[in-house]
């Protein structure tokens, strides 16, 4: 008994190594740029490779171009009666793209397997739904829009082998893309090389800026800037609890937060804190909490570890009643794992909730629905995604052509009047100009918008904050 | 800061501490079982404690649209039957998988890991990509208020009693039935025992069917404190780990001496400290303490 317990005691202490390398392995890839990743102790990323299942069985089984007849449009859009004739494909595009005289081929990439398909579903979504609109409306210049669906499987070298295999074999005229930074720093490269063109949906850090690159999503500063004063100025708040998930995109949010309390809204951090990605046990933080008493707590933390957060706050007796709580990184995809009666009354920073009341917003959750299944939630990225297609549209519509860098000169300044979030315009730096919506939630998962800025200009460096 | 508030801030601490030593032996209990009496690393084991979380998740959803009226009451038969979904689960990896894999323990670590991934994208595919939330009873949520300043979360009291729970029953049945002596005599001589006429390929089963079982157990407790995702498995397994080997493993007392030792440890230092660094000390100590003593920290000669 002694003997082999010992032996065993080793193997296993081997197990250990290898389940710890793994998750540090993880972690280190997340750290070097992943937004908002639930992926936590998985071990070996590339394993996932191999998983071939769909995401969404039922759904991404149906075909985007033949479900373009049923589809519902956006509110006030005609069928557009420009013949592909009319724009002769010699002319309209000289660099060799999928272009033919009555399609146009566009690339999604995103992860439907492993740890990151429970977030991109949503993008994938959006952006086939998106699609199938264009098409029915008539598509792009004449032209079909096909689409090439690649998995990214959750691994970034994966998203970089899929983005090459994309632009370089399929010669697609434009991608829809990537979720966490590390996927989106992980392409990058491959679009620079091969003059692609990506539209990139997520929340993210800030501090990027690339030409082959358009963000939908919001950059940090759009998103806490105005959520920050919201609160200073609503609940006289003061002193502030910052917590995060331990890797870029909540330390560069944080940081931001920080700089703006103490310089502009001349208030406090009473304390700041990182918890591991994957951490299950708040207990003790929740405890350091209570004793500072924080009129706000500011959270993003993610994955996981935000159920964990949110269900062992509400037990601790910590709720909307006794206590202020802004958060970035809770959207109505998230309230799903978390259970709306752990968030009741709490506050979220997003650019978009499903429960907007514009007439475009509800047309394209009815469209959504209508495509996906009553139950879809909508999450502020699954909106960011849909927008990718649209923006395209619009600057290849102004541009005359599908060459990518005539896209890209005529993107700035392309306003999507359509958008679910109301109103957005591109920018010169190819973020988006957005407005920040503080949504109160309640107990169905849904979010009262309580609060809505004007158009915030994205700033993805800046100053003054780093 | 008053004394009352101190007081009740050392109360509260000092439940978190506690509530954490639950949590981890819980997790580390099925384990423990596999490891010490079979020598299986069952690298899955994050996987049959989702399988006992989504159980209570299916639960919920069928009490809700079928008879809504039970939602206060259909949480503990929910998390019985997630104990038998997950040992009758295991029960069929062991059959299928496992005991083809005895002579092999290498082999058996790359299996299970190799099953880990497969159960992971199973749920991914069949149930939702996404995270879902069973509804809890009223009596799970929130606070329990023993004095005005003093919060002790109720799921924490939940798990607590649920611990205590199942570690008295696995120590009655390891060390005081019939099929717990059958299980220590093949663990400690199985060729021996064969010949004194006890099947040990069922005992073989049947331990790795508890040990699953446990951890399903586990899986469906902690739907009250964490998430229920594909992945959520994979968040445990390191500490589950961590508590076993630093217990010294086919020891109930060192898997729970340790869980003890890591829980207060981790809960103190996270306290004082900040998270992160917290971590960093505890993983220090144990490796230093790994090093000293590589058997862990309860191999005594004398068996308990």
């Amino acid at each position: 008994m002694q003997l082999v317990s010992t032996h065993r005691n080793r193997a296993l202490r081997g197990a250990l190594a290898l389940v710890t390398s793994g998750a540090l392995l993880c972690a280190a890839a997340t750290l070097s740029g992943c937004n908002k990743s639930s992926a936590a102790a998985t071990g070996d990323p590339g394993a996932s490779k191999t998983e071939k299942l769909s995401a969404a069985p039922a759904a991404t089984e149906r075909s985007t171009e033949a479900s373009g007849a049923a589809v519902l449009t956006p509110p006030g859009l005609e069928k557009s009666t420009a013949k592909a004739s009319d724009f002769p494909t010699a002319k309209i595009m000289t660099t060799g793209l999928k272009v033919d005289d009555d399609s146009v081929t566009v690339g999604i990439l995103h992860s439907t397997t492993g740890t990151m398909a429970i977030s991109e579903t949503g993008s994938v979504q959006a952006e086939k739904l998106a699609i199938a609109q264009i098409n029915a409306l008539g598509g792009i210049l004449g032209r079909q829009i096909k689409v090439i669906q690649e998995d990214g499987a959750s691994d970034w070298p994966t998203f970089a082998e899929k983005a090459r295999k994309l632009l370089v074999n399929d010669k697609v005229a434009a991608v829809m893309g990537c979720w966490t930074s590390a996927s989106r720093k992980a392409v990058l490269p491959v679009f620079e090389k091969e003059n692609g063109l990506l539209y990139y949906p997520t929340f993210y850090e800030g501090l990027e800026q690339s030409k082959n690159v358009f963000y939908t999503g919001q950059e940090a500063t759009q998103q806490i800037l105005a959520s920050l004063d919201w609160v200073n100025k609503e609940k006289k708040a003061k002193s502030f609890y910052l917590i995060g998930s331990d890797y870029i995109w909540p330390r560069t949010s944080m940081k931001i937060a920080r700089k703006h309390i103490e310089n502009v809204l001349k208030g406090t951090v009473v304390g700041e804190e990182f918890a591991p990605l994957g951490n299950t046990q708040f207990g003790s933080i929740i405890n350091k909490i209570k004793l500072k008493k924080p009129d706000v707590i500011f959270a993003a933390v993610v994955g996981g570890s935000n159920v964990a957060w949110f269900k062992q706050l509400n037990a601790a007796g910590v709720t909307a009643a006794n206590q202020t709580l802004l958060t970035i990184s809770v959207t109505e995809d998230e309230v799903l794992g978390i259970g709306g009666e752990n968030l009741v009354g709490f506050f979220s920073s997003m650019k978009y909730f499903q429960s907007l009341d514009n007439p475009n917003n509800k047309s394209f959750v009815e469209a959504f629905k209508k495509m996906w299944g009553e139950k879809s939630v909508i999450g502020d990225v699954t909106q960011a995604g849909y927008l990718g297609p649209w923006i395209w549209k619009a600057a290849v519509e102004k541009a005359g052509s599908f060459d990518v860098d005539k896209v890209v000169a005529a993107s700035p300044g392309i306003e999507i009047k359509i958008a679910p979030e109301g109103y957005v315009k591109v920018h010169e730096n190819h973020h988006l100009w957005s407005k920040a919506r503080i949504g109160k939630a309640k107990a169905d998962g849904q979010f009262e918008v309580v609060h809505e800025s004007d158009l915030i200009e994205p700033n993805p460096f800046p100053k003054g904050y780093q | 800061m008053s004394l009352n508030e101190i007081g009740s801030m050392v109360a509260m601490q000092g439940f978190s501490g506690l509530s954490l030593f639950t949590v981890l032996l819980l997790m580390a209990l099925g384990l423990a079982i596999i490891f010490g009496q079979m020598g299986v690393i069952n690298m899955a084991h994050g996987e049959f404690m989702a399988i006992g979380a989504y159980t209570v998740y299916l639960c919920s959803q069928l009490t809700q649209n079928f008879a809504p009226g039970l939602r206060e009451v259909y949480f503990v038969p929910a998390v019985v039957v997630a104990f038998f979904v997950a040992a009758a689960v295991g029960y069929a990896v062991e059959v299928l998988l496992i005991r083809r894999l005895y002579k092999r323990p290498l082999d058996t670590l790359l299996a299970t890991w190799g099953l880990s991934l497969a159960m992971q994208q199973f749920f991914r595919s069949f149930i939702n990509p996404k995270e879902v939330s069973a509804e809890l009873p009223e009596w799970l949520l929130g606070a329990f208020n023993p004095t005005p300043s003093i919060q002790v979360p109720k799921n924490g009291i939940f798990v607590m009693g649920l611990t205590i729970l199942v570690s008295a029953g696995v120590y009655l049945l390891m060390l005081r039935s019939r099929w717990g002596i059958r299980i220590r005599a093949t663990t400690q001589n199985r060729i021996m025992s064969s010949a004194v006429g006890i099947n040990t390929d069922r005992v073989d089963r049947f331990t790795f069917a508890l040990g699953c079982g446990i951890a399903g157990l586990a899986g469906a407790a902690f739907t009250t404190i964490g998430s229920t995702g594909p992945t959520s498995g994979s968040l445990y397994i390191v500490d589950t780990f961590l508590v076993v080997v630093f217990g010294g493993a086919a020891n109930l007392i060192g898997t729970i001496a340790s869980a003890f030792s890591i829980a207060q440890a981790q809960s103190l230092l996270e306290f004082f400290l900040t998270s992160a660094m917290a971590k960093v000390l505890t993983l220090l100590t144990i490796i230093i303490i790994l090093m000293i003593r590589p058997q862990g920290l309860f191999t005594t000669k004398v068996r308990t």
